[in-house]
């Protein structure tokens, strides 16, 4: 990571702290020193630190987003380390993890390494690895998922890709297994999704565009609910779009088989109407699609009730000219980490879908747990790269999503009435495709602390 | 009289009033194509280019037709022979001939909202020649022109429309139009080639060819494009043809004066038999006449020929 030296300490004052890991959600005091949280408690002395007044703001667990795409390397016109990161700063996020799918792709040590050595370069919050299941993202034969594991990669995923041969699944499954990480698999059966560019249902038919039946995500997600059975692999669904996938993961749990899943706010919060409603706005244009109001309901439900443990944003950017061409030929993807959490408490929290402690356990304790980060399982056999601080350095000590006395000083304060239009041409990302352009939400990040290092202010990121 | 939309995009979009302005201008227009000598000044020093990234013979000529009997002069871009070749993107190509002095855009494009995506980008009128599988909104209404000047009126017309709704933006952009005029319509064809939740346009649907043509005052029928044959919609044109042709026998399930409609170009012997395309009920040609007139009219409304004092 970019931060270099020994933080100045920071009481965090005054602010409603909840951190649902620990079962916390009071007013208190967060005294950060060291680069980790050295007190909570009531009533804490400066003692010569900094003071950030937290009154009426919620202070939480730094937001982990496990699923980001950093373009960096091959694709740095897109984004990379650097204005990834900083993006994730602005939007709250301290840890986003990496996939695989750059140019060429994180499928082995080597390229681990080297996303690892970028970030502790560029980053300005913390970075994870994934790793490509096979190799070349093809499908077909696995890549060296054990030494990638012991280069410090987290999970394993081909993501932007279905594993579609049942059979390589099945071997990554069962090979992966021992590494102890998640096999994070992008479910959708691809000769059911030729060609299609949104959700198939009633918009895409008054559209006359291609539709993607919900039914191919379904059977991939029960394929590898079927496999995880046979195999005892840890399956994780990225980004969980319909109905029918609640459905199989409420069932997969019922049976206490390894299956966790995420969903992204921007399938919370929009549905398929908005491709017709901006007249085929490209930025509308993400897979998996917009679906229908029946899926949002089913997957606010499936979140609220903890069938999907995580929120990752799927974060997408891409170049004006990948979206400002005709509706077929555009990019698929959203530019997301910067709109996140304003999203989600706009759309869920402020008209009481959602309590805030299960949103912010969503956004923290869950991608930890699905990652394994907590105390104990990291680092895995790397040390610190030379030069920088003694305190993190790549995946070392990450915050685990809990605040946690003695653990990193990953922080995140939110001012839940704060009122911003978005406005992408001031993203720290890159990408500016984001379809909320000119929308007025309620509920920003104001301060993002890494490692005891305050990297965003007042929405200005700061390293 | 001036219309409410500055582009014509989609029937979907467009107020009934505008629709009923085209029409009733129409029937003025009509009369010109049928003169001695076909010139109008209407429009002379317009400029109207045609972006055709899509084979047409009847759409493209129809237009050209309509721009010249008003003294238009156009211009048309085959993309086969111009930038595009060279990668040029849509938008760019679109400035150029914008930069270049046109007046007027009509395109035909592939991808579905692609007129949208152009309108978006120019601050002249862009006309939909087609785009994709979204809407042909001059198809739709020059065909509500023929059912009207046939039948007298749109309101209470049963209208069914057979065959391959899935891909056909001519299907849409009737349904819309209809609808709004007050119409019911049918759509009938094989399963896979009826879009799902179609009904919630406000229109029936069957994959039963009796059902739908029963008591019709209106038989529309549309090409079926053989190449969905390769991606298996349908096993065959025969089987096709045989279970959603319209034959004499099918088209006598119909009101006895009911209009029979095809938009061109045809299957014979494939969605259509050649006994009822050529008979007096047909209006294929009548069709392509109207075409003209309908999008004179549009013309006229759109660049300003209302407003000259």
């Amino acid at each position: 990571m970019k931060l270099r030296g020994k933080p100045e300490p920071l009481l965090i004052r005054g602010g409603r702290v909840i951190d649902p890991a620990q079962g916390i959600d009071a007013e208190m005091d967060v005294l950060l020193a060291d680069g980790v949280v050295s007190q909570l408690g009531h009533g804490l002395e400066a003692d010569g630190a900094r003071v950030f007044e937290a009154r009426g703001l919620w202070v939480v667990p730094g937001l982990i987003d496990m699923h980001v795409h950093l373009r960096e390397p091959g694709e740095e016109w897109k984004e990379d380390i650097a204005s990834g990161t900083r993006a994730a700063a602005a939007g709250g996020f301290t840890t986003v993890v990496a996939m695989a799918n750059t140019r060429p792709p994180v499928d082995d040590a080597s390229m681990v390494n080297s996303i690892l050595a970028r970030a502790a370069e560029k980053a300005v919050v913390h970075v994870l690895p994934v790793g490509a299941v096979t190799r070349g993202l093809e499908g077909k034969e696995l890549a060296e998922m054990g030494d990638m594991a012991e280069a410090g990669a987290v999970a394993f995923s081909d993501d932007g890709h279905p594993i579609a041969d049942a059979e390589v699944m099945r071997c990554a499954l069962e090979y992966g297994c021992v590494f102890g990480k998640p096999i994070i698999d992008h479910c959708q059966e691809p000769s059911l999704t030729r060609d299609a560019v949104m959700h198939l249902g009633y918009w895409s038919t008054v559209l006359g565009l291609r539709g993607m039946p919900a039914a191919a995500e379904e059977i991939m997600v029960a394929r590898d609910i079927m496999l995880a059975r046979l195999t005892g692999g840890r399956v994780h669904i990225a980004h969980a779009s319909t109905r029918g996938t609640v459905d199989l993961l409420r069932g997969a749990r019922a049976e206490g088989l390894p299956v966790t899943a995420e969903v992204t706010p921007t399938h919370l919060c929009l549905t398929d109407r908005l491709v017709h409603d901006t007249w085929y706005d490209t930025n509308t244009k993400v897979n998996p699609p917009l679906r229908a109001a029946e899926d949002v309901e089913a997957l606010r439900r499936a979140l609220a009730e903890g069938v999907i443990e995580a929120i990752a944003t799927d974060h997408a950017p891409h170049h004006l000219d990948d979206k400002d061409v005709e509706y077929n030929y555009a990019a698929f993807g959203i530019s997301a980490l910067e709109t996140a959490v304003p999203l989600l408490l706009t759309e869920l929290v402020h008209p009481g879908l959602i309590a805030p402690g299960t949103l912010i356990e969503r956004l923290t304790a869950g991608p930890a747990r699905i990652l394994g980060l907590g105390a104990g399982s990291l680092p895995v056999g790397r040390q610190p790269a030379a030069g920088s601080a003694p305190v993190v350095a790549g995946c070392r000590r990450v915050g685990a999503g809990s605040l946690r006395v003695g653990g990193c000083a990953d922080v995140t304060v939110i001012d839940p009435g704060l009122e911003r239009t978005v406005d992408p041409e001031r993203f720290y990302s890159k990408g500016r495709n984001t379809p909320l352009g000119g929308r007025k939400l309620r509920g920003w990040p104001v301060l993002t602390v890494v490692a005891g290092h305050v990297v965003m202010r007042d929405g200005e990121v700061l390293a | 009289m001036k219309l409410k939309s500055r582009d014509i995009l989609a029937l979907e979009e467009m107020p009934r009033e505008d629709m009923e302005l085209i029409l009733d201008t129409a029937s003025s227009m009509k009369e010109i194509i049928y003169r001695p000598i076909k010139k109008v000044p209407t429009l002379r020093g317009k400029t109207v280019v045609t972006l055709f990234y899509e084979a047409s013979t009847r759409t493209r000529t129809s237009f050209e037709l309509a721009a010249k009997y008003m003294s238009a002069d156009t211009v048309s871009i085959a993309t086969a022979t111009s930038s595009v070749q060279k990668g040029e993107t849509l938008k760019d190509t679109a400035r150029t001939l914008r930069v270049m002095g046109s007046d007027c855009v009509i395109m035909r494009h592939p991808v579905s909202g692609s007129c949208h995506f152009l309108a978006r980008v120019l601050d002249i009128p862009v006309i939909n020649g087609g785009d994709g599988m979204h809407e042909h909104p001059t198809q739709g209404l020059l065909d509500m022109f023929t059912m009207r000047e046939k039948k007298g009126r749109l309101e209470g017309l049963r209208v069914a429309i057979i065959g391959d709704i899935y891909h056909s933006r001519v299907a849409r952009s009737n349904i819309w139009g209809l609808k709004k005029m007050g119409a019911s319509v049918v759509v009938c064809g094989p399963a896979t080639l009826l879009p799902p939740e179609i009904e919630k346009m406000g229109v029936e649907a069957t994959t039963r060819v009796e059902e739908a043509v029963k008591d019709a005052d209106v038989v529309m029928v549309l090409r079926l494009q053989l190449e969905r044959q390769q991606r298996g919609l349908f096993p065959s044109a025969r089987e096709y043809s045989r279970l959603w042709g319209i034959t004499r026998e099918r088209l006598n399930l119909a009101k006895p004066d009911a209009l029979l409609m095809h938009p061109g170009p045809m299957n014979r012997g494939i969605e259509i038999a050649s006994e009822v395309a050529d008979s007096p009920q047909s209006t294929i040609e009548d069709q392509v006449t109207n075409g003209v007139a309908v999008r004179m009219a549009i013309l006229y409304l759109l660049l300003g020929g209302g407003e000259e004092k």
